[in-house]
Formats: structure tokens, C-alpha cells, sequence
């Protein structure tokens, strides 16, 4: 299983914080699972077509599409940064 | 090095980090930069940030080693608030100390761009009675990326 987390205005716009998903075999890298992820959850897929730019972490790490993920991976979706 | 990195729901006591990075003529110099509300001519009424707690202290504190390897530094603050605030109160805290000051000066900045750019922190506006999101500033990723060309020679994983 992989936890989503959603952060910011994507928070808002998936209407929740955080999913458990267990995606099919094979959705390796970030851009698989959100591409997965686009397709099985209509509530997301609205979201990230509202969010045009977001950015990836995978278990507190910034990350990149390709970035593989694993079984057991906390991958948190949000907006660019805007702290300080 | 001394390094203190926090993010707190507390009012930040603006002379705070300068009194913390005394050390008794080790350093030379001290630079502090607070970050303020800006009323954005009087539009804004108040500040909210939210923020990944737990990832948030970690990229600070990776943010304070990059500098350290680049800079010799004998400490470094960095607190960052979070939850609703007035305007020109304190939204973050960046201070540094180091024998000599540009060191102090370069590696505040380095910290200031890159924690714009990496912590994991959202500001929401109230204007006119409603909250609104702010939006990133694209100069405020290429200042950092410059930042990490420069002192680092690459974009750190």
C-alpha cells in the first residue's frame, strides 16, 4: 500500500488529506502512480487539472516523475512552495 | 556550529535570534533576516501558513548543512511560524554568525532563497473576507537554482 498525502490547495480540491492506495503491479516511478491515480479517483484527477504545477515528495524527500516508489512509500502531492 | 531550527504557532520574539548566536567574540559578524506580513497596500488583513510538518524541519535542516559546507559558519537560527498571523508580524527568522561577514551575508541569503523555494510551507491571504491561496513566484525558483549552480556546482538530491 502507498499513502497519498495532499497538501495546501490540492488538499482543498481533492476535498481530503490523505488516500491508501494499492496500485496495480508495475506503477513504479511518481508519474505512473499519479497517472494511476488520475484514472481511478475522479476527485484527484479534477484537482491536478486545477493544479497545473505541483510538485512531489516521496517520504519527505523532494522528488522528481521518475523517482521510483516502492510498497510501503508515502508520496505527498501539493502546490509549489511559497513559505518565508 | 551551533544550529537551531524550529517551526512554532508562537508570536517570534524579533530579536531572538541575535541574542541566541552571541558568543562571546567567536564570531565577527551576524546577519538576521526576518521575514514580515506585508499589507500588500492595506489589501491584506491577515497571513495563514501551513506546512508538512516533519518533512518541513528536515529540508531546513539540509538547507543549514549546504550552507555549512559552503560557508564557515559558527551558527545558524532558523525559525519559521506557522498557523494565522497579523500583518507585520514575523513569518520567518533566518540568522547567521561567522568569523567574517560575508560569509554571514552570503549564507543568510543562500538559506533565505532555498527555504522559499524547498521547505514545504503555503501562505493563504484574507482579502476582503476571503482566504486565497498565494501563488509562487517563478524568479523565486530561478534565484534559488542560481543559488545551487553556484555554491553547490549542482542541484543536490
Amino acid at each position: 500500500m502507498i499513502e497519498i498525502r495532499f497538501f495546501a490547495a490540492l488538499r482543498e480540491r481533492v476535498g481530503s488529506d490523505s488516500l491508501t492506495v494499492t496500485a496495480p503491479q508495475g506503477t513504479d516511478t511518481v508519474t505512473a502512480l499519479v497517472a494511476w491515480l488520475e484514472e481511478d479517483n475522479a476527485a484527484v484527477a479534477r484537482a491536478l487539472e486545477a493544479t497545473p504545477h505541483y510538485m512531489v515528495a516521496v517520504n519527505e524527500v523532494l522528488s522528481q516523475e521518475q523517482t521510483a516508489i516502492r510498497d510501503g512509500d508515502v508520496v505527498a502531492l501539493f502546490p509549489p512552495v511559497t513559505g518565508g | 556550529m551551533k544550529v537551531w531550527v524550529a517551526v512554532t504557532g508562537a508570536a517570534l520574539e524579533p530579536a531572538a535570534p541575535t541574542d541566541w548566536l552571541r558568543d562571546q567574540g567567536l564570531s565577527g559578524a551576524v546577519v538576521q533576516f526576518n521575514g514580515q506580513v506585508r499589507d500588500e497596500q492595506g489589501r491584506v488583513e491577515a497571513l495563514h501558513l501551513e506546512h508538512y510538518p516533519g518533512m518541513t524541519e528536515t529540508v531546513l535542516r539540509t538547507i543549514v548543512e549546504w550552507a555549512a559546507d559552503k560557508w564557515q559558519l559558527n551558527g545558524v537560527w532558523v525559525v519559521h511560524r506557522i498557523g494565522t498571523m497579523a500583518v507585520a508580524e514575523d513569518i520567518v527568522q533566518v540568522a547567521v554568525s561567522a568569523s567574517h561577514r560575508q560569509d554571514a551575508f552570503a549564507a543568510c541569503a543562500f538559506i533565505m532563497d532555498l527555504l522559499k523555494t524547498r521547505a514545504p510551507f503555503w501562505k493563504k491571504e484574507l482579502i476582503d473576507g476571503d482566504w486565497v491561496w498565494v501563488q509562487a513566484r517563478q524568479s523565486d525558483a530561478e534565484v534559488a537554482a542560481a543559488w545551487l549552480q553556484r555554491a553547490l556546482g549542482r542541484e543536490p538530491s
